[in-house]
């Protein structure tokens, strides 16, 4: 897919405070059109309220934030809008209903209705298998779209997730956290769901503090402390090895301090 | 192998929505044909369930929905009393028979939209906001009736009241139509409706819900209102039917209502809701009393066995994984094994 700008999202002095916290105290942050960037941290120093401003879960205290080069307003910038506008999350608690089938899950909020808003059932279900095996190729034994979420593994509920994101076209998809909590098979699964992403032209933003979970599919990695930007790496400039010590000198050296 | 479909239909039974509760109600029925065949013989008491139980069936019915959001409504008797004297004081002051049915229906809505207002946007639990609107709203009509019940036979005379509680043909009573009707209406609403994917979506994780695009104060808002609503209509029914309103009407409804969704099978814990089931539910509950008292037993025993049957099917709904396929049910698993080997070969 051709991208006719150069960043999808960028970020420029963005600052929030909660109450007297400064949780993020002026970043200035950008994904380009086609790139999967490895957004670090250690818990706590500001990566979730990234992305809920980036995602108009809420709104900055201050600083600026473009989409495709255009400054976003952030009085008019909430959930929906952010979907309009193809920025999609993947959050760290599954974005999924556990009691609900699959295929309500794809189109929740975005449903395929009649003009009185009935569903079109048939056709969620029918778009519901081809975004698991035509955009994702989902392979879970004995799953079907009419199963319910609390049935799949975690590693198949972020790949649920990221074909909603990937169905609705977007073209900036952020997973927050997307292997805490899996297994090893379980986050392979994910991370060749994050592969599909790239692939497919679109880029990405990948949160974790498992480095070498982001090591494996990003591009770039921007490392956050404490509401501040601390370093960015190419991956070409840097190994697992020395992104791993330098993260562990981060932690120990906040520890000392 | 490669998958080429995910679609898979459910089949045979399992499609049947609330079968186990279907069962029961067939089940006691039964019994009661055998214990007293003087009356469940008959069409009469039949006749009776359907003019008593359209009333609690269709705040059931609505509060169904509520419960399906993880929330509760504990306000709908005072509703009934409300809008029941909104009804009986506008008829009796004017003599007009369709205006107050527009003015009790919004005054329900009313209702419903201030709890909504309570529980969406100030934050108030469901269960302290409407235990509250209870108290206000019953007060509110005891202070505006002052305290006495109103006499509206001349209502009997009215087309509003055949069409709404007549005997059609002489032998089905209407509120029972009304009633099903109600309950059609809602279940395409929840199963097949966008706002009731939102409800369903809201009861099991509102968090998950605000972060895909709903609308979660609006359609908190709405589901109070509708309930409010609903609960004017059957306020309606009520006072057509005993062409009377007395200040308590309605007191005695919050338990039999609740006992009518649970033993339906609808969730506590919102994420799920079943219509069929609590109009069967409604049913259950509503012959619980007559049954027993025609089997001999006398009026003493009502209560301890619609709450023996409300923990039995709660019970039952547990051990068979509400909302399950059947085949998925763990002590099942042997009836199902075979079938699901053959599938695999």
């Amino acid at each position: 897919m051709a991208r006719d700008y150069k960043h999808v999202l960028r970020m420029e002095k963005v600052r929030k405070n909660f109450g007297k916290v400064e949780a993020l105290k002026g970043i200035d942050f950008e994904v380009g059109a086609n790139e999967v960037v490895g957004l670090i941290g250690d818990n706590g120093a500001g990566k979730s309220t990234m992305v809920a401003i980036m995602t108009g879960v809420f709104s900055p205290s201050g600083g600026s934030m473009y989409i495709r080069e255009e400054k976003v307003n952030f009085h008019h910038y909430n959930v929906r809008k952010a979907h309009r506008w193809k920025i999609e999350t993947v959050f760290q608690q599954s974005s999924l209903g556990e009691k609900q089938p699959l295929w309500r899950n794809f189109f929740i909020g975005r449903q395929v209705t009649s003009p009185l808003g009935f569903i079109n059932i048939k056709k969620e279900k029918e778009l519901a298998q081809y975004i698991m095996l035509d955009l994702i190729g989902f392979r879970g034994a004995g799953i079907t779209v009419d199963s319910r979420v609390s049935k799949l593994s975690g590693g198949e509920r972020q790949g649920i997730a990221i074909g909603r994101a990937m169905y609705f076209d977007a073209d900036l998809i952020i997973l927050d956290e997307p292997t805490v909590a899996l297994s090893l098979k379980e986050v392979q699964k994910v991370l060749n769901f994050t592969r599909k992403i790239k692939e497919s032209g679109r880029a990405c933003v990948y949160i974790s503090h498992t480095i070498p979970h982001v090591y494996q599919v990003a591009d770039r990695f921007v490392i956050i402390d404490r509401g501040e930007i601390v370093a960015n790496f190419q991956k070409s400039e840097i190994s697992l090895e020395a992104l791993d010590e330098f993260m562990l000198k981060y932690s120990t050296g906040k520890a000392a301090s | 192998m490669k998958q080429t479909t995910l679609i898979g239909e459910k089949r045979g039974l399992a499609r049947i929505e609330a079968l186990p509760i279907i069962l029961v109600y067939i089940v006691i029925v039964a019994v009661f044909m055998i214990t007293a065949p003087g009356t469940f013989l008959k069409y009469r008491i039949y006749q009776s369930f359907m003019s008593t139980v359209p009333v609690p069936l269709i705040l059931g019915l609505g509060l169904t929905l509520v419960v399906a959001a993880g929330e509760i409504d504990l306000s709908f008797p005072s509703i009934i009393a409300f809008s029941g004297f909104i009804y009986a004081a506008l008829y009796k002051i004017t003599g007009q028979t369709w205006m107050p049915l527009i003015a009790a229906l919004a005054s329900g809505a009313v209702v419903g939209f201030v709890n909504g207002v309570l529980v969406a946007v100030v934050g108030i639990p469901s269960i302290i906001a409407t235990l509250g609107a209870q108290f206000l709203w019953s007060g509110l009509t005891v202070i505006l009736s002052g305290g006495l019940a109103w006499n509206i036979r001349d209502i009997r005379e009215e087309t509003i009241h055949s069409l709404f509680v007549g005997r059609i043909g002489g032998v089905v009573p209407a509120q029972v139509l009304w009633a099903t009707l109600v309950a059609v209406v809602l279940w395409f609403i929840l199963n097949r409706h966008k706002f009731g994917e939102h409800i369903l979506f809201i009861g099991d994780n509102a968090e998950v819900a605000r972060v895909t695009g709903v609308n979660v104060r609006a359609t908190k808002i709405m589901l109070f209102t509708l309930m409010g609503t609903l609960a004017g209509f059957a306020a309606v029914l009520l006072t057509l039917e005993m062409a009377t309103f007395w200040t308590t009407q309605g007191g005695g409804m919050l338990l039999i209502t609740m006992a009518a969704v649970f033993i339906g099978g609808t969730s506590i814990f919102g994420g799920e809701g079943t219509i069929v089931g609590t109009y069967i539910g409604s049913f259950i509950v509503g012959s619980l009393e007559a049954g027993i008292v025609a089997t001999g037993l006398g009026g003493f025993w009502t209560r301890f066995i619609v709450g023996l049957v409300l923990i039995l099917a709660v019970a039952l709904h547990i051990l068979l994984g509400r909302g399950k396929d059947l085949s998925e049910v763990q002590f099942l698993q042997f009836a199902f094994k075979k079938r699901r080997e053959g599938k695999a070969s």
